[in-house]
C-alpha cells in the first residue's frame, strides 16, 4: 500500500498569493494513498526540508510529492533530503505549482483547481515509482587523441601532464599538422617551426604519450569511460625500431620528381621520404604508388643503402585495439582547392597560388629557402595581389561562412612579402577586414600604415593572362564601384577553410554529429563548446570550425581539462533514467520478439542483441538488451517497440498512464 | 455548446526544450489560460500514439505535443522520430474518425517563453470553439476499457 506525503509550498508569495495552498493541501488529503498533506511557506528552506525528513520517519512514507517550483530547479534538493531520511531518492517527485501555475495564471478558483490537479497527477506517478540506483561505470584512464596538429599535440601534452596515458594517432607520417607548414605566425610574426618543433619533440618523448603516426581509426565501440578503438597502423615499409633516421635511403632513391605535399606541390620529393626535415618521428615512409619496386618489381636501392637493415618491403598494415576512456577529436581542416574558380585561374596559371603555398614560398625551410620566387619561372614578383574571401562568404560558389583566419594571414602574407621585397607592391582585395583578437587589428593597421600594403575594398571578378602578365580585374567599392585593373606577377588566393576530407565518415564512426559543412558539432554552442553529443568525446581545434592557433590551443587545453576531470574518478555515476527490456518472470521470458526496431530507432546505438541459450547451449532466442552506459534515456525506443517490451525507468508506461488516468 | 464549457488540454512535452520553455513563461510572468495540464517526458521521441489516444479516452478535449525544434534535440534525433510518427499518426487519426484539429504538434525551445503562452492560448481557443470531445470518450467506453 502506498503511503504518500504531499508537501505544498507557498514559495513566500510566489505561489501563496495566487493559489490557495491551505485548500490544496486539504483537498490532497482525500486523494487515495495520501497519508500526510501539509503546506508550508518555504519548502526548500532547512526547516522545510526537515519537515519532509521527519514526516518520512513519523508516517512511514513510501513516496513524497513536493508541490513547489519546477523540478528543473529543486528536484536534486528534495531528492537528497528524501535520501537522507532513508527513502530512495527516486521515490520523490515534484509538482510544478510555480512556473506552470501561480506565475502564469490569475488568482481564482481555476488556478487553485489546477494546482490540485497537478499534485494528483504526481501522486499517481509516485505510487508507481520504483527505487532506482545510480548507474556506475568504470573508467579506463587512457585517452585517445585523433589528429596530431597543434590541437592534438596540445591536448595530448596536457592530458599526459595531468598524469594520464595518451595515445596520439596521426594519419600522415609526421605530427605537426598545418602549423608546421606556416612560415611566420600572426600577430607576433614568430617563426612557426621554432615554437612548434619543441612541442612535437616533447610529445614524442613524453613517457605518458604513445605516438602512432601513419595510422587511422578503423572502428570504435563502447561508451564513455569504456571505449574500444581499433587503429590501423599503415605499413611504412620501414621498421621504426631499427631505423635511426639517418636518411641514407633517401639519397639514392631513383624517384626524385614526386610533387611534395608538405611544400604544397612547390617542391619535389623521392619515393622513400620524410615529409619535412623536422618531422616527428624522423623516420621515412615508402610511397608505394610512386616506388619503382612496387611499380616494376625491381629496385630496392634503399634496402641496400640502409645501414641498419630497417627497410621492410613485406611489411603489412597492422590492426591494434586499444581500451580508452575518452577521445579528443583534433583532425583539423583543409583549404579549398579551387577548381571552383576558373575565373581566378587557380590550377591554370602557375603564378596563381593559395595561402598555404605562399607560406611555403615565404618559409626559410621551403623550396626557395624563403626567397620570393614565383613558381612559373623563379622570377622575383614585383607586384603581388592578395585576394581575401576566395570562396568564403560566397553562397553561390564557395561556402557561406567566414573562414576567420584569412584576413589575418593575408595581412601577414602581404607584410612578409614587403619585408622581403621592400620595393615591391602588395595589393589586398577584401570585402571586410575581420581582425577581432588580441593585437589583431593593430597587426592589420601595421600592414597598411608601416608596410604600405594597398587595401582595396571589392571583389575580384577575373584573373587572366595577357602577354605573359597576370591581369587582376576588380572594382573598388569605396570609390563607388570604379573598375580596377592591376598587372600582377603573382596572385595569392586566401581560399576557404573547409572540413577535413572524410570527416563525415569519421563522425559516423564515432557517432558524433556534424554541421552542414561537415565540421564536427559541439554539444552546445555556448555552454558545451568542447563536448560532443556523445559522452566522452571532445573537440579541439579547426575540426570544429575555422580557427587560429591561439584559439586552437585554448580549446585543446579545455578538452584536455575535461578529460582529466573525467579521469579523476575511478567510476562514473549516471542518472538511472535509462531504458530496460523486461524479463518477467523466468529469465527467458520477455515480450521482446527480437525485431530490433528499437535498435534502429536508438540515436545512441545503445541497444545490443543478447542470445538466450538453453542449458545445452542451443540458441532459444535473441532479445534486445540495453547498454546502460550508452543509453541516454530519451525513450525513443519505447515508442518504437510494438510489444511494449522496452520501457524507460523513471518515465515508464505504467507511470505515465497512471498520470493520464487521473486527468 | 454550453457557454461555461472549459476545455481540458493535455500537453505532452519534452524535458529539455518545451518544459524549460514553459518554465521560462513562468519566470517571465507571462499569463496564459489555465486549461492546460503538462506531462513531462524526456523527449518527444518517447511520446507514442497510445498516450494521445489515452488522453482523449480520459476526457481531454485537446492535446498538445511539443518538444525541441528540428536540429536542437537534446538527444540528437528523438524529435525527428517524433515528427515522422506524427505524419503517420495524423493520417491514422483521420482514418479512425478522430478530429485532427484537436491535436497540435509544435516546437517550443527553452528560450521561447512567450511562444508557449501563445501556443496554449491558441489551442485553448480553438478547442473551446470545437466544444467538448465526447465522441471519442464514448467510443473508448464501448471498447476494452
Ligand atoms: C595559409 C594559412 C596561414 C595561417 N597562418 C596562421 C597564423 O599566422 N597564425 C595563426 O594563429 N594561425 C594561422 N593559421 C591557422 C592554423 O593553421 C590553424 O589554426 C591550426 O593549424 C589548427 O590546428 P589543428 O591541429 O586544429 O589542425 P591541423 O593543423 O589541420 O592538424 C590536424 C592534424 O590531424 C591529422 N588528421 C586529419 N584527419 C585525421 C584522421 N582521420 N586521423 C588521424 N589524424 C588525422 C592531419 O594530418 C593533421 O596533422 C593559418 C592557416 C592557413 C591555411
Ligand atoms: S636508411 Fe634506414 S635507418 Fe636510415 S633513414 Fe632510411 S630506413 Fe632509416
Ligand atoms: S532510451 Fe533512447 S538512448 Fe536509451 S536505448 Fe532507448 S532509444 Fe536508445
Amino acid at each position: 500500500m502506498s503511503r504518500i506525503g504531499v508537501f505544498t509550498c507557498h514559495c513566500g508569495e510566489n505561489i501563496g498569493a495566487t493559489v490557495d495552498c491551505a485548500k490544496v493541501a486539504e483537498r490532497t488529503r482525500n486523494v487515495p494513498g495520501v497519508v500526510h498533506s501539509v503546506d508550508y511557506k518555504y519548502m526548500c528552506s532547512d526547516p522545510g526540508q526537515s519537515m519532509i525528513k521527519d514526516a518520512i520517519k513519523e508516517h512511514g512514507l513510501t513516496g513524497v510529492v513536493v508541490a513547489a517550483c519546477s523540478p528543473r530547479m529543486h528536484e536534486p534538493t528534495f531528492r537528497s533530503a528524501v535520501e537522507e531520511a532513508g527513502l530512495n531518492p527516486y521515490l520523490c517527485e515534484m509538482a510544478n505549482l510555480r512556473e506552470h501555475c501561480s506565475w502564469v495564471h490569475e488568482k481564482n478558483d481555476a488556478t487553485t483547481d489546477k494546482a490540485a490537479d497537478l499534485i494528483r497527477v504526481m501522486v499517481e506517478k509516485v505510487k508507481h515509482n520504483t527505487p532506482l540506483h545510480p548507474i556506475r561505470v568504470p573508467v579506463t584512464k587512457r585517452a585517445l587523441v585523433l589528429g596530431g596538429g597543434i590541437a592534438g599535440i596540445q591536448a595530448a601534452l596536457d592530458i599526459a601532464n595531468s598524469g594520464h596515458k595518451v595515445v596520439l594517432v596521426e594519419k600522415s607520417p609526421s605530427i605537426g599538422g598545418h602549423m608546421s607548414q606556416l612560415s611566420e605566425t600572426f600577430p607576433t610574426l614568430d617563426c612557426s617551426q621554432c615554437i612548434l618543433t619543441p612541442r612535437m619533440v616533447e610529445a614524442a618523448r613524453h613517457p605518458n604519450i604513445t605516438l602512432m603516426t601513419y595510422a587511422e581509426l578503423e572502428k570504435l565501440e563502447g561508451f564513455i569511460g569504456n571505449f574500444k578503438a581499433t587503429i590501423r597502423k599503415k605499413a611504412r615499409q620501414v621498421d621504426e625500431k631499427l631505423c635511426t633516421g639517418c636518411g641514407m635511403c633517401i639519397t639514392k632513391c631513383p624517384q626524385k620528381k614526386i610533387p611534395d605535399e608538405f611544400n604544397e606541390g612547390l617542391g619535389k620529393r623521392s619515393a622513400i621520404y620524410v615529409p619535412f626535415p623536422q618531422a616527428v618521428p624522423n623516420k621515412p615512409v615508402i610511397d608505394k604508388a610512386n616506388c619503382t619496386f612496387y611499380k616494376s618489381g625491381k629496385c630496392k636501392v634503399c634496402e641496400k643503402m640502409c645501414p641498419t637493415g630497417a627497410i621492410r618491403f613485406d611489411q603489412q598494415d597492422e590492426l591494434v585495439t586499444l581500451d580508452v576512456g575518452a577521445i579528443v577529436l583534433a583532425t583539423g581542416f583543409k583549404v579549398m582547392r579551387t577548381d571552383k574558380f576558373p575565373e581566378y585561374g587557380f590550377g591554370k596559371y602557375a603564378d596563381v597560388i593559395d595561402g598555404l603555398q605562399f607560406e611555403r614560398l615565404a618559409s626559410a625551410s621551403g623550396p626557395t629557402l624563403g626567397v620570393m620566387k614565383r613558381p612559373s619561372d623563379g622570377k622575383e614578383p614585383e607586384t603581388v595581389v592578395f585576394v581575401a574571401c576566395s570562396g568564403s562568404r560566397d553562397r553561390a560558389k564557395g561556402v557561406p561562412y567566414c573562414s576567420k583566419i584569412c584576413c589575418m594571414y593575408t595581412a601577414k602574407h602581404a607584410m612578409l612579402y614587403k619585408h622581403k621585397m621592400h620595393h615591391g607592391k602588395a595589393y589586398v582585395f577584401y570585402m571586410d577586414i575581420r581582425s577581432g583578437g588580441k593585437d589583431y587589428d593593430e597587426f592589420v593597421r601595421r600592414a597598411i600604415e608601416e608596410d604600405d600594403v594597398k587595401y582595396i575594398r571589392g571583389r575580384v571578378s577575373r584573373i587572366y593572362e595577357e602577354d605573359g602578365q597576370l591581369i587582376v580585374k576588380g572594382a573598388d567599392t569605396l570609390l563607388g564601384g570604379e573598375p580596377v585593373e592591376i598587372k600582377a606577377d603573382m596572385v595569392v588566393l586566401a581560399t576557404a577553410v573547409q572540413a577535413q576530407d572524410g570527416s563525415e565518415e569519421l563522425a559516423q564512426r564515432l557517432h558524433v554529429s556534424y554541421d552542414p559543412y561537415h565540421f564536427f558539432a559541439e554539444s552546445h554552442p555556448k555552454l558545451k563548446p568542447v563536448e560532443t553529443n556523445t559522452a566522452g568525446i571532445f573537440l579541439a581545434g579547426a575540426c570544429q570550425a575555422p580557427r587560429d592557433i591561439p584559439e586552437t590551443v585554448a580549446q585543446a587545453s579545455g578538452a584536455a581539462a575535461k578529460v582529466a576531470s573525467l579521469f579523476s574518478k575511478d567510476e562514473l555515476t549516471r542518472e538511472p533514467v535509462v531504458a530496460v527490456v523486461n524479463r518477467l518472470p523466468a529469465p527467458t521470458f520477455s515480450y521482446c520478439v527480437g525485431c530490433f526496431l528499437c535498435q534502429s530507432a536508438c540515436p545512441y546505438q545503445a541497444i545490443e542483441a543478447e542470445e538466450i541459450r538453453g542449458r545445452d547451449g542451443t540458441l532459444i532466442k535473441t532479445l534486445a538488451k540495453v547498454n546502460a552506459g550508452l543509453c541516454q534515456g530519451c525513450g525513443t525506443c519505447v515508442s518504437t517497440c510494438r510489444t511494449k517490451a522496452i520501457d524507460i525507468q523513471g518515465f515508464s508506461n505504467e507511470q505515465i498512464f497512471a498520470e493520464l488516468m487521473t486527468l | 455548446m454550453t457557454e461555461a464549457f472549459e476545455p481540458k488540454i493535455t500537453a505532452f512535452v519534452c524535458n529539455w526544450c518545451t518544459y524549460a520553455g514553459a518554465d521560462l513563461t513562468g519566470t517571465s510572468r507571462i499569463k496564459y489560460q489555465s486549461n492546460v495540464r503538462v506531462l513531462r517526458l524526456p523527449c518527444t521521441g518517447r511520446i507514442d500514439f497510445m498516450l494521445l489516444a489515452k488522453a482523449f479516452a480520459r476526457g481531454s478535449d485537446g492535446v498538445i505535443v511539443s518538444g525541441c525544434h528540428p536540429n536542437d534535440c537534446h538527444y540528437t534525433s528523438g524529435n525527428y522520430h517524433a515528427r515522422r510518427r506524427w505524419m503517420i499518426y495524423r493520417n491514422l487519426m483521420d482514418f479512425m474518425g478522430i478530429d485532427t484539429r484537436r491535436v497540435t504538434f509544435s516546437w517550443v525551445s527553452a528560450a521561447e517563453g512567450a511562444r508557449w503562452a501563445e501556443l496554449v492560448n491558441e489551442v485553448t481557443t480553438t478547442v473551446r470553439a470545437l466544444g467538448p470531445y465526447t465522441e471519442y470518450k464514448e467510443l473508448a467506453l464501448t471498447g476494452v476499457e
